[in-house]
């Protein structure tokens, strides 16, 4: 860590949903700030810096919104900055919030992760097909569903593992008000019997669209004592980093990328931990397609290779379990692209600041935030404890 | 704060149309030279930041085959901003000011040749009351122009006089596009393009990119005989609705250049990312600049503006002229957003 | 080529119940209260782009309208690359040395789609397949027909099934789809390194 303590002293979140047709687009980013602010008991006036991140701009059909957004955001005559690092974005975004109040340049920084996908179209957009490339004929599941099924063979993992991971998120986002899914009938059944579309993938497996913000405050040591002082405790960040690597390099492993397992191994270095499966209460992270939960509990060493699946088929990673994964519903329950990656790094705020409401989990102090995106080739995580690191 | 500095600079001719080669092809060689001026290994930089703009390549995610370049592999710690170079110059400079690096490398390029620049810069409009009108980036630019004019600020002889200094300063820049200009009484006899602007007070469509390496104190004094200090680096936004501000000014630009310490220190040029010749009087104003700074000795955007790359273009051509011993002191500007609505501003040292 | 709007646009349904305009004292606008509140501002959009292949694409392109599959070699780590990127992503070099592929390869991994993604009334089930193209050394997607798809399995060995010779153009759609070649499976140890 550098010189200056980083505190998490509020998180604010938008009801998400496939359409926010309620609110404009400054008024979805809005309503996840005044919740912010109104956790952090700030105003706009006391903010120093902005930081955004959300993934590509044709999901909304706009370029670089955040320009229109300046007013709404109280960012006149601040810093205003956009971070753009595809599905891992707004991880990366809160890494590079923290950053700026980590080297000693500002003191209160605001920063949010929003994507408003009803705007555009989110297919189109991802799956663009672009000349001279080949198209890929198999839509976004069919690009991720080969290296599923060769995790699979390579761990011999049950076949509804998946289905396992599928119910439990969404049975969390019962407990989370923002969630986007609430299936309230869903059964072990439901999942298994929904329609199959990537082998091994089926339907309710596969991560929603949504619209929606999450913003952050952040502070240095000084805000986050000032908080603890008013009886609102902040997260304090022990770790954060981020790591890339290409999409296409011969010998890459896209079953458990090298980036993830390095960003994974830098971020618990610098937060001191040893034995991650102890030491961390509890776990929020990007699972798109059901089967990523088991694959990356191996990625970022919270099991054995080959053995991860395990976690999911004994409870672990249920909310009673030693090792609750995406208490939230995750992103299998809520998938606002630009915002999916700080909605993790926020929701593993609220864990260890006692403020995760019907979703807490009873004593939390450390726990992970992990965002991952692009052809599983970019990884943003950070670290939060209930102490200062 | 730590003393960081630009010890390495590369960047590309810049073209009209780059036809052949694609964005990623564009930028290696760039990237590669400027690997090999700095000295440091190629897999051994700390942070790696670069900026490029999805809606100029007509393409979301973009910026992710040019991870190619750099030869992520083993991974690195990486990042990307959808804003100009300098962007994520500035980022890569606050990780430095964490302690998580000690050296960066930072590029960023854009092909402005496949789309129709100036529509597709509509796009970066509020959606709501503006871009439905769908107005393009001269169109607004020529508000900005009129506003200016009317109040004084500048006039349509004062604009074809930056035009014709900054192209003919340009002789001297072998990567610029343009390098000469007609006298200005004849540009003034040219039509207009968007009334008070006409084609010689516009930036050229461009295809090129840029990149640098940072280094940290002692790192960079051992990379570099004479290294190019960062002394100080701000960035400020305006409010975007062009009815909402004041065309005539722009407040996020002084406040840059406050926070950034222009005022200091001697001045002795000053690159300023400017796309139209109205832009210059203005943002000297908005710099405290006086009428004895060199302004735009490269050329500046009026003779070559890779989107994307400008204002980070802005920053090379200070630290180049330090790199060399004939500036001790410069500012650097760059912009985002139409009629300087996002302004950086960086103040570059050479020691002794 | 984004052409956000082709055709006419289905109407837009807001979801009941969470619709809420806050209330607007409009008297001070005379009969503004009578003027139904917008919802809705809906903007097409249509922009047109050339966009270039650039060099290593092109000449794949162009050897792929000749029925040959060319990948590039990066001169540092020896691995050759299908499709060429022009640039290996591990040494950062320009990669210039074409290496001519055969027109086979072997199944690393597959699934089994049940929903149409090509837009070209494809029957489903159908198959998916990372395939390493012999000489490659990163496997290239491709459809997999000519087999049952509960058949289908890694290490498999298909050869390319092409359009006719006179409908060859500068697109990877002149390979149809992937076939069976008949030759033995790959074993599964070979194949490790290649996902």
């Amino acid at each position: 860590m550098g010189a200056e303590r980083v505190a998490v002293v509020g998180v604010g979140q938008t009801k998400y949903s496939a359409m926010r047709g309620d609110v404009s687009l400054p008024g979805l980013l809005r309503e996840a700030t005044f919740r912010a602010l109104e956790d952090a008991q700030m105003t706009l006036a006391d903010i120093d810096a902005i930081v955004i991140g959300k993934a590509p701009d044709f999901f909304e059909g706009i370029m670089v919104p955040e320009y229109s957004l300046v007013q709404a955001l109280g960012a006149v005559g601040k810093p205003m900055f956009r971070v753009h690092t595809a599905g891992s974005v707004s991880g990366s975004t809160a890494v590079v919030a923290s950053g700026l109040i980590e080297s000693g340049v500002h003191e209160r920084v605001l920063t949010i992760g929003w994507e408003m996908q009803s705007c555009s179209e989110a297919m189109w957009a991802l799956s663009l097909n672009m000349p001279f490339q080949q198209q890929l004929v198999a839509g976004a599941g069919g690009y991720f569903a080969p290296y599923i099924r060769q995790y699979i063979e390579r761990s011999n993992a049950p076949d509804d593992t998946g289905v396992l991971v599928a119910l439990k998120d969404r049975q969390n986002a019962l407990n989370n008000p923002y969630a986007h899914l609430h299936e309230h009938g869903i059964t072990y059944d439901s999942v298994k019997d929904s329609l199959m579309l990537w082998d091994p993938i089926r339907y309710s497996e596969t991560c929603p669209s949504s619209d929606g913000a999450i913003a952050l405050i952040l502070t240095n040591e000084a805000g986050g004592d000032a908080a603890t002082a008013e009886g609102r405790p902040p997260a304090w960040v022990h770790g954060t980093s981020f790591r890339s690597e290409p999409a296409m390099a011969a010998g890459r492993d896209q079953v458990s990328p090298q980036a993830g397992k390095d960003c994974a191994a830098d971020v618990f270095r610098q937060a001191g931990i040893t034995n991650p499966r102890k030491q961390i209460d509890v776990v929020e992270m990007y699972v798109p397609f059901s089967w990523y939960e088991p694959m990356w509990l191996e990625n970022l060493g919270f099991a054995e290779e080959g053995t991860g699946w395990q976690l999911t088929h004994d409870g672990a990673t249920a909310m009673d379990g030693d090792l609750p994964v995406n208490c939230s519903g995750g992103v299998l329950s809520t998938n606002p692209i630009g915002a999916s990656g700080m909605i993790r790094f926020g929701e593993a705020a609220l864990q260890v600041r006692g403020m995760a409401g019907a979703h807490q989990i009873d004593g939390a102090r450390k726990a992970v935030g992990h965002a991952y995106g692009g052809a599983a080739q970019f990884y943003a995580m950070w670290v939060v404890g209930s102490d200062k690191p | 704060m730590r003393d960081v500095a630009i010890i390495a600079t590369a960047q590309t001719k810049h073209v009209r149309a780059a036809t052949a080669t694609n964005e990623v092809e564009l930028i290696q060689p760039v990237i590669q030279e400027v690997i090999e001026r700095s000295g440091i290994d190629r897999h051994g930089f700390d942070f790696t930041c670069s900026g490029s703009s999805d809606y100029l390549q007509g393409q979301p995610f973009s910026f992710v085959m040019t991870l190619d370049a750099v030869a992520a592999w083993p991974p690195i710690s990486e990042s990307h901003v959808e804003m100009d170079g300098a962007w994520a110059l500035y980022e890569a400079w606050v990780k430095i000011q964490t302690g998580h690096a000690d050296t960066a490398l930072v590029y960023s390029y854009g092909k402005s040749s496949p789309g129709d620049l100036p529509r597709v810069l509509s796009r970066m409009l509020d959606p709501y009351y503006e871009a439905p009108l769908w107005p393009t980036s001269v169109d607004v630019a020529a508000l900005q122009a009129r506003a200016a004019i009317m109040a004084g600020v500048t006039s349509e002889q004062a604009m074809a006089d930056i035009a014709y200094r900054s192209r003919t300063s340009a002789a001297n820049n072998p990567f610029a596009q343009l390098q000469s200009s007609a006298q200005p009484s004849a540009l003034m006899d040219e039509e207009y393009l968007a009334d008070p602007l006409r084609k010689h007070d516009c930036a050229p469509i461009t295809d090129g990119g840029v990149a640098i390496v940072l280094a940290a104190g002692d790192k960079a004094r051992a990379l570099c005989s004479r290294p190019a200090w960062i002394r100080g680096i701000d960035h400020r936004a305006d409010g975007h609705h062009l009815n909402l501000r004041d065309l005539t000014t722009s407040p996020s630009a002084s406040i840059a250049a406050e926070k950034a310490g222009v005022a200091n220190g001697p001045i002795e040029i000053a690159e300023l990312h400017t796309c139209f010749t109205h832009h210059e009087p203005i943002l000297r104003s908005a710099l405290g600049l006086g009428d004895s700074v060199e302004v735009n000795p490269s050329g500046g955007p009026l003779a070559a503006n890779p989107m994307m790359a400008a204002g980070l273009l802005r920053i090379v051509e200070v630290a180049n002229r330090i790199h060399s011993g004939d500036v001790s002191r410069g500012v650097a500007h760059a912009t985002g957003g139409h009629a300087l609505q996002h302004n950086l501003v960086a103040v570059l040292e050479g020691e002794g | 080529m984004t052409d956000t709007n082709a055709t006419e646009p289905a109407p837009i349904q807001l979801p009941e119940g969470i619709w809420t305009q806050p209330a607007v004292d409009t008297s001070a606008v005379a009969e503004l209260d009578a003027v139904e509140a917008v919802k809705i501002v809906r903007a097409p959009a249509k922009l047109v782009y050339d966009y270039t292949p650039g060099l290593a694409t092109t000449r794949f392109l162009r050897a792929i309208k000749e029925k040959r599959l060319v990948g590039e070699r990066c001169s540092q780590t020896n691995k050759v690359y299908l499709p060429p990127r022009g640039v290996s992503p591990v040494s950062g070099l320009m990669t210039t040395e074409q290496v001519e592929l055969g027109h086979d390869g072997t199944i690393v991994s597959y699934c089994v789609v049940n929903l149409d993604f090509t837009g070209n009334a494809q029957e489903i089930p159908y198959v998916s397949a990372l395939i390493l193209v012999d000489g490659a050394d990163i496997p290239i997607y491709g459809l997999v027909r000519e087999i049952p798809y509960d058949q289908v399995r890694p290490g498999l060995r298909l050869k390319s099934v092409w359009v006719e010779d006179s409908e060859l153009t500068t697109s990877f759609e002149n390979i149809k789809w992937w076939a069976p070649n008949g030759e033995p499976d790959v074993p599964a140890s070979e194949l490790t390194d290649q996902v």
